[in-house]
């Protein structure tokens, strides 16, 4: 069973010859300036390596000891090349968004306006420390008793230690600031270093800060995202920028296994792009509902086409909107009723036919919509499945171990097909959005074709994977079974080939849905 | 409680000595709410021989946490007029959320910037969706995320 391999994403291998150039890339030396076209992998090398698919993407996946690994080489780095304190380069990276290149030239420059826009002023050496001041009165409590403890950073905003306590715990629990808390005085730009902190805050809260802090450094940069599966901590690495989310639609993998898109943290939907997986989701956060409930009991004014519920009396409607009068159950006009008023039997009238067809047209782009809309649903729903598939194949196969006298890795195809199952699912969910939205042309037919295949297969897999485990012993049913698993992943890599060929050529003519 | 109350106490005592021109303390019953009035002191027309009651209320964690303000609307107190101030009383103003306050700001100091919102605006009109704000909002004040997006006014 190679079949695994066909569609798992880049995977630690894939990348690793690409992380010298990586780790350039992720100390900033792309600020502000494009960087070419993100390379898709179709490097000479990589090809005879293996065959990269073009909707594949480029990426790396970072633990929580790399990303500190990574923040701490930067710090000791601009620590020595501008011979500062560690936690005035750390403030200083983190004022210049990591971004370390710019960081160094524009010290070199004009060392003193870039330590006062990052709050670190005009300097006195020595630790921070805190001091009592005879005389002193905490402009935030009032207090002046004799003794008071007091702080005060290098600004000279002296306040008393418990109420910087207060502030620190308000902005850092309250408010999950970390790299960015200024000095409490009123237009006080300075901000609090990491030795202040130490010295001013418990234990407890200090832990927060510096899980803030490090958070704040996979935010600032555009090329790290954090995982967004619960209680993931790690963070990816990928070179798709913002602008690029036309062309492609850059599916990563978690160690932790969960697949998403990095461009906009949402499960993995391709091949459908970022814009119109968010239009759509609106679309049926919006509609689907109200659609269903709208097709069902309401009908459109014939004159202006307002949308009208009949909510009780006779069949004798005047429109709100354009005092248009028809009568309900016949759409015809009401002045040719006569006297049938609470009975209509004027269905052939030719007013009232022509109504109805124009009635009928203005369903027909509510009901494309429900058409895309429930199949989309249904994938969804089969999606919202995987976990029992996979711990019902978990015990199937155990029971066809026990049944059979299978060993442990016959059994495995189950698994495989189990794990296309799922896969391809996502993949034909996000076909509907994506065909809902796309203008009819030629290529649209090859789209929809490819569409239909994989749905077919997918389909018959999945009857057989439900069969009873005594069929499933069966050698031919196995092989069978392993055959469609292979051609649907196959299916599935076709189509998101083709899509995302035609993405990144601009090839696709989308409409707006009607 | 303490920590705000000591400090109160001391702002209190100084509003009582004195008081800028234009701001009246109206009552301070105890260290939770307090009323004071306020007037804009240039012959602005929107504002002109106006006098406008803010309702204060502290948390225990003022001044680190930011007062909340409002105007209130009384017989002869009505609510100011300001693309800003809510026809409910509720004002949008940096300084009162949690990312403009810092505290070093007090009662005073809050009083003077409001007069200074009132003095420096010309423009007759409420917020933008005012109807629909006032009534619909069931939040507090500090709770509301407000756009800051024009400084202008």
């Amino acid at each position: 069973m190679d079949s695994d391999e066909d569609f798992g994403m880049s995977s630690e291998e894939d990348v690793l010859e690409d992380s010298e150039n990586d780790n350039e890339s992720a100390d900033g030396t792309d600020f502000g300036i494009d960087e070419p076209e993100p390379d898709l992998g179709y490097t000479q090398k990589e090809q005879v390596k293996k065959e990269k698919k073009t909707f594949d993407t480029t990426f790396k996946v970072y633990h929580p000891d790399d990303i500190q690994a990574q923040q701490d080489d930067l710090i000791d780095e601009v620590n020595m090349i501008l011979d500062i304190r560690k936690e005035d380069a750390a403030i200083l990276l983190r004022h210049f968004r990591w971004n370390k290149e710019r960081l160094i030239e524009d010290y070199m420059d004009r060392p003193r306006k870039v330590l006062e826009d990052a709050g670190l002023g005009p300097s006195t050496t020595g630790p921070p420390k805190l001091e009592v001041i005879r005389g002193f009165m905490c402009d935030i409590c009032c207090e002046d008793e004799p003794g008071l403890q007091s702080f005060a950073m290098k600004c000279g905003h002296r306040y008393c230690a418990d109420c910087y306590r207060q502030y620190l715990n308000q902005k850092i629990k309250e408010e999950g600031e970390a790299a960015r808390i200024q000095c409490p005085q009123d237009g006080c730009k300075r901000i609090l270093d990491a030795k202040s902190l130490d010295l001013l805050v418990t234990s407890e809260l200090q832990n927060r800060y510096h899980e803030l802090l490090t958070r704040t450094y996979v935010e600032d940069k555009e090329q790290l995202k954090w995982c967004p599966a619960p209680d993931c901590q790690n963070a990816i690495e990928c070179g798709i920028k913002k602008k690029d989310l036309d062309r492609v639609v850059p599916t990563v993998a978690c160690d932790c296994k969960h697949r998403f898109c990095f461009g906009c943290g949402l499960a993995d939907h391709q091949p459908a792009p970022c814009d119109l997986v968010k239009k759509w989701l609106k679309k049926c956060a919006d509609d689907s509902e109200t659609a269903n409930w709208i097709s069902a009991n309401t009908k459109e004014c014939p004159k202006c086409n307002s949308t009208i519920e009949k909510n009780g009396g006779c069949n004798h409607m005047t429109c709100r909107k354009c005092k248009h009068e028809f009568c309900w159950m016949c759409m015809g006009l009401w002045s040719e009723h006569g006297t049938s008023w609470y009975n209509c039997n004027r269905f052939e009238e030719k007013s009232g036919s022509e109504a109805r067809d124009a009635q009928a047209k203005s369903r027909v782009s509510l009901e494309r919509y429900l058409h895309y809309y429930n199949r989309y649903a249904n994938h969804e729903q089969s999606a919202k499945l995987d976990k029992d598939i996979f711990t019902k194949t978990e015990k199937k196969m155990i029971s066809l171990q026990t049944a059979s006298g299978m060993s442990w890795i016959e059994v495995q195809y189950l698994n495989s097909a189990s794990h296309a199952l799922q896969t391809c699912r996502q993949t034909l969910k996000w076909t509907y959005a994506f065909a809902f939205y796309l203008k009819r042309v030629n290529l649209t037919e090859m789209f929809e074709d490819n569409q239909k295949d994989l749905e077919m297969a997918v389909e018959a897999l999945s009857e057989m994977f439900e069969k009873p485990v005594d069929e499933l012993a069966n050698p031919k049913l196995k092989v069978e079974i392993m055959d469609k698993t292979s051609y649907c992943n196959k299916r599935r890599v076709i189509l998101l080939a083709d899509t995302a060929d035609n993405l990144a050529n601009g090839a696709w003519e989308w409409s707006n849905g009607h | 409680m303490a920590f705000a109350t000591k400090r109160l106490g001391k702002e209190l005592k100084k509003l009582h000595e004195s008081l800028p021109p234009g701001i009246e303390l109206v009552s301070a019953e105890d260290f939770q709410d307090w009323l004071l009035d306020i007037r804009v002191l240039d012959a602005n027309p929107l504002y002109l021989n106006q006098t406008y009651r803010l309702k204060f209320k502290f948390s225990a964690q003022y001044p680190i946490e930011p007062p909340e303000v409002v105007f209130v609307n009384t017989k002869d107190r009505p609510i100011p007029m300001h693309p800003h101030i809510y026809s409910n009383g509720i004002i949008c103003l940096d300084l009162l959320g949690s990312q403009g306050w810092t505290p070093i700001q007090n009662v005073e100091s809050i009083c003077m910037s409001l007069q200074s919102m009132l003095t420096g605006n010309s423009k007759n009109e409420r917020p933008e969706g005012d109807q629909q704000f006032v009534a619909n909002n069931r939040r507090r004040p500090r709770d509301i995320d407000f756009y800051y997006h024009d400084n202008t006014v």
